[in-house]
């Protein structure tokens, strides 16, 4: 069972647990900071990207001649010119033996399969010189029909890649029965329709875009022997490994480099034709190059996010206990199949079931490959769509029952006496308790009085309804134990990697393998290790980001710094201090077991003879009076592999006014509590909670990248792909409670993506809560007025009028009413036009 | 190319600049003010922000010959002697950053805010930030920042936006003002 504590026990001196402010603030506030776009070198050149306007297309001629005559440009470089030196853009996670994985080359040379492609590369003296001259390349293309439906392209009518045969990449599939985890889903369902409950039901998790707010950028130095390329990037150790692997240069030849990069949130995990590009260009001209993005590129060509549907089917039985599970999804990998790609809602296939005690669970998940911008992680990756969908039928199956959703939820999870718990997909929980957290949700929200205020409402009729959504959902983080990734055929092992460097003058160097982008890990860092070796907190300077300095790890994505980089630091610390201790003993003429080691000092026991942890690392620097057979050192590394994963969870509640004659709708107040297992820093956690959950609300209520026919992303620019703004967002409640993860040391759990997967359903299901009594049980996202307006006009409150997608925009006036100004002439095009306005 | 005189960060800089730079291409890659960024192409996400006279400015919004004879300040320029400015120290002390890209934008933005109006309610100061865009905060804790800079300034006498040393107070506010 699993002990959760309400608060971590208050120990002044430690460091972990105390809401220090972050190391890395001095430099961000004052703008001395080296984003990668800062970089200037000598004789750097610039890049610009002629990419391709046609989701599909051949190539069938490139003509450079004008712009390689205009101002200042160097060259002008073709997929051709470059085709077998420029590498290739790698899936590291083929997620069956049989995936169809079309070759995805940086530069195209003769095919295109979505728009925004890189066709051909300008270098100039200067960035516009080269995006001046980029409007002067003519290229001539051959159109080709393209595949822009996901439920279309399953059918092969139209290819977006012809010379595969098929747009379906892979089928991946997860039965309890068969893997022996758990019951036949199908019988489960045939009992259910005979005498219990069968929900069906099929959602749509629309395209996202990850938005980081620092553009990509990278900028390359092949000067000399080594090459050094700097990149806005979260993984400089896997694109360090890719650049060698598919680009023929010795790994050793290499050094990558991630400085100040401006958040990531998934998008930044992916090797991209634009490094790969600039560094065969580079070295092409033997001279530094610089290619930094537009945010219209960004939005157009950086990888997308989501956009599945997927089609749920819950078993229950007349009494609220749900008896089977079972997803059919299809996933849009768009144009090529990114590093993790298909990994990516195969990700979410242990978190159908939640928190809850499902006896049957069947998870099918069928790739696709369609002619638009690639799919790869955002935020979350696989869980927000996991839990967006059990919460979402929680909800359903709760209004089915005539029921309140958190009881019906209670009746389904797991008791916090239960854990550990192995769950229907096979996933072992650790800890966790969601009682104690949905208890203390529910009095920060008032659930209590809102409900009340909700029936009051519905009763006068009040124009603005308000409605109650819950969400209670689990996630895995800390990717991931080696083992499982080999057995997924994952094409890296899940470890981290860390070392602690004891500088003769008291100071400490953290190297770590993880890559922050905005996470705080300098900070969160040096709490741990002013912990673990009793030095000051200022005292610790943490090192990454750079192959060269931290040149063992596995970067920064899916909440995995802390539960397994955050190990790594404190098992390099505990081999230092094991180190140490035969220097302590030597030079305190002890033995080893009568010292102990409290606050940073070894201390002969029952005595005041002791040395402080500096005083060592100073006396090993000096290496004058040395233990017998000891080096001179007592620095270390620890290279970690997580044993499992790890479960956070929470329960967040959220309250929505919906405007019922208009569609608007206004978020009232949010309350979150989540178990992060132990928390090192309070204030680091409390802002990824925040932001997380503003990314998931906007999944909710604003954000979608929407294409036109012709495979257009029309959503191209920060005018039409709609960032939530401080004016759309509200302040939140959110408070913890702590079970500390029993997998490593610390007890953490990964905090970094929870709100992002907590909050949609919260939203959608506080939507669809207020309009339930006009007949709505769903609202497509993002929930727009006008989505919400019709659905309440689809519902029943007038009835006869098509649900969402079935009709066109409502008339502007009603006819014949006197605002109605339309021509005098009866003419009807006119008067359909007017009408449509 | 066209002879532009601008002030910035205190220090006077004559310049041959094509028509048409943008100020905060000048600012970076004239004069090396890298703490100011660009984060998109469509002048909505405010990470340029810059003061033009003491007035909020997205710098992006701005041609570099339109800041001819005008004071610029820049996040490098907050500071003044060593010492923060409180809306600085507010943006560290509430944690009101994670990345940092959209920070030094914030930062221009609250100290514009802050001038206009020193006691904004949590309403003022969601609709006098909504230019510019953060991806990492969720917002939560740049608006606390700004409640701490606001009682700082009112408990020290002193306006806590009034950062910008060559502010006047008849600031010109004709271009680019900040959406
Ligand atoms: S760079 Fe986005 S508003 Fe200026
Ligand atoms: S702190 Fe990253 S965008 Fe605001």
């Amino acid at each position: 069972m699993t002990i959760t504590e309400d608060r971590p026990a208050s120990n002044d001196a430690a460091e972990v647990g105390k809401a220090r402010t972050r190391k890395e603030d001095q430099r961000l506030i004052t703008g001395r900071t080296k984003w990668t776009d800062n970089i200037v070198l000598p004789g750097m050149l610039h890049l610009a990207m002629v990419r391709s306007p046609y989701a599909h297309a051949n190539i069938t001629n490139i003509d450079t001649s004008e712009a390689k005559t205009a101002s200042g440009v160097i060259t002008v470089v073709t997929g051709e010119d470059i085709k077998d030196v420029q590498g290739v853009n790698a899936n590291a996670w083929p997620i069956t033996p049989d995936q169809v994985t079309p070759t995805h080359l940086p530069v195209c040379i003769d095919h295109v399969a979505c728009a925004g492609e890189i066709v051909a590369v300008v270098v100039a003296r200067t960035p516009a010189e080269a995006r001046d001259a980029a409007e002067l390349v003519d290229v001539d293309y051959d159109v080709l029909p393209a595949v822009l439906d996901l439920k279309e392209a399953v059918n092969d009518t139209v290819l977006a890649h012809p010379d595969l045969g098929t747009n379906k990449s892979a089928f991946w599939k997860l039965d309890s029965a068969e893997q022996g985890s758990g019951g036949n889903v199908d019988e489960a369902i045939a009992k259910a329709r005979v005498d219990g409950i069968v929900i069906e039901r099929e959602f749509r998790q629309q395209r996202l875009i990850p938005a980081f707010m620092e553009p990509r950028s990278v900028v390359v130095d092949p000067t000399g022997d080594q090459m050094v390329v700097w990149s806005a990037t979260q993984v400089p150790h896997i694109l360090r490994f890719l650049i060698a692997a598919t680009m023929g240069i010795p790994e050793s030849k290499v050094r990558v480099i991630a400085p100040d990069v401006g958040g990531g949130f998934g998008g930044k995990l992916q090797t991209t034709p634009e490094e790969f590009a600039t560094i065969a260009v580079s070295r092409r001209l033997g001279k530094p190059c610089k290619y930094t993005e537009t945010r219209s590129e960004s939005l157009l060509s950086g990888h997308h996010g989501r956009d599945q549907w997927q089609k749920i089917t819950l078993a229950a039985e007349n009494d609220g206990t749900v008896t089977g599970l079972k997803v059919d999804l299809i996933a849009n990998m768009g144009a090529y199949v990114a590093v993790v790609g298909g990994g990516v809602p195969v990700l979410g296939a242990w978190m159908y079931n939640s928190i809850y005690k499902f006896p049957a669970y069947q998870f099918n998940c069928q790739t696709v490959l369609t002619n638009m911008t690639w799919v790869d992680a955002y935020r979350g990756a696989g869980r927000p769509e996991a839990t967006f969908a059990i919460e979402r039928m929680m909800d359903e199956f709760a209004a089915v029952l005539g029921r309140d959703p958190l009881e019906v939820r209670e009746q389904n999870w797991i008791r916090h006496e239960e854990f550990p718990f192995t769950t229907v997909a096979g996933m072992t929980y650790d800890s966790g308790n969601y009682e104690a957290a949905t208890e203390k949700a529910k009095k920060l929200f008032g659930y209590d009085e809102l409900r009340a205020e909700q029936k009051q409402r519905r009763e006068s009729g009040d124009p603005v309804q308000l409605g109650i959504g819950v969400s209670t959902f689990t996630e895995m983080c800390g990717l991931a134990p080696s083992r499982i990734l080999g057995q997924l055929n994952y094409g890296a092992g899940g470890w981290e990697h860390a070392s602690i460097r004891m500088l003769a003058t008291g100071k400490v160097e953290v190297l770590t393998g993880s890559s922050a982008h905005g996470q705080g890990h300098e900070t969160a860092w040096s709490q741990i290790v002013a912990d673990r070796l009793g030095v000051a907190f200022e005292d610790v300077e943490v090192l990454h980001g750079d192959t060269q300095i931290a040149h063992r790890g596995m970067d920064t994505y899916g909440s995995r710094s802390l539960v397994v980089g955050g190990e790594a630091v404190v098992r390099a610390a505990d081999k230092v201090i094991a180190k140490a201790k035969v220097f302590a003993a030597h030079l305190l003429e002890a033995s080893e077991d009568d010292l102990e080691f409290t606050a940073g000092r070894f201390q002969v026991k029952g005595t005041d003879k002791g040395l402080a942890i500096g005083e060592v690392a100073l006396a090993a620097f000096a290496g004058h009076n040395l233990p017998d057979g000891a080096e001179p050192n007592i620095d270390a590394d620890a290279t970690y592999d997580p044993v499992d994963f790890s479960f956070p969870h929470g329960t967040h509640l959220c309250a929505m006014e919906v405007d019922t004659e208009t569609g608007a709708t206004t978020m009232r107040k949010y309350a979150c509590v989540d178990d992060v297992g132990t928390i090192v820093n309070p204030l680091i956690v409390e802002g990824q909670i925040h932001g997380g959950l503003v990314q998931g609300i906007a999944q909710a209520l604003w954000e979608g990248a929407e294409y036109d026919e012709n495979g257009t992303l029309v959503t191209g620019s920060f005018v039409d792909y709609t960032l939530p703004t401080s004016a759309d967002t509200i302040s939140f409640i959110s408070e913890h409670t702590v079970s500390p993860s029993t997998t490593n040391t610390l007890g953490t759990k990964g905090v970094g993506e929870a709100g992002t997967i907590a909050s949609t359903p919260a939203v959608v299901n506080a939507i669809v809560d207020a309009l339930r009594q006009f007949g709505v049980d769903d609202v497509l996202m993002p929930c727009t007025p006008e989505r919400v307006w019709k659905a309440i006009q689809a519902g029943g409150a007038k009835p006869g009028v098509p649900a969402e997608g079935e009709r066109e925009a409502a008339p502007h006036f009603d006819e014949g009413a006197p605002n109605d100004d339309r021509p005098a002439t009866p003419d009807t095009t006119a008067t359909t036009q007017g009408g449509a306005q | 190319m066209t002879r532009i005189t601008v002030t910035v960060d205190g220090t006077k800089y004559s310049d041959e600049v094509e028509p048409r730079k943008l100020l905060v291409s000048y600012l970076r890659e004239d004069l090396g003010k890298t703490g100011t960024v660009i984060g998109c192409d469509t002048s909505n996400c405010g990470a340029c922000t810059v003061h033009l006279d003491g007035t909020s400015v997205k710098s992006c919004n701005v041609l570099a010959v339109q800041a001819d004879g005008h004071e610029v300040t820049t996040i490098e320029g907050l500071a003044q002697n060593g010492e923060l400015h409180p809306v600085q120290t507010a943006f560290h002390e509430c944690h009101a950053l994670q990345c940092g890209y959209c920070t030094p934008g914030m930062i221009m933005q609250t100290c514009d805010l802050l001038k206009n109006n020193p006691d904004p309610s949590e309403q003022e100061i969601r609709e006098g930030l909504e230019g510019n865009l953060c991806r990492c905060t969720g917002y939560h804790n740049i608006v606390k920042a700004v409640q701490q800079a606001a009682r700082q300034g009112h408990e020290s006498g002193t306006a806590a936006a009034d950062g910008s040393p060559a502010e006047t107070a008849d600031a010109e506010q004709s271009v680019g003002a900040t959406a």
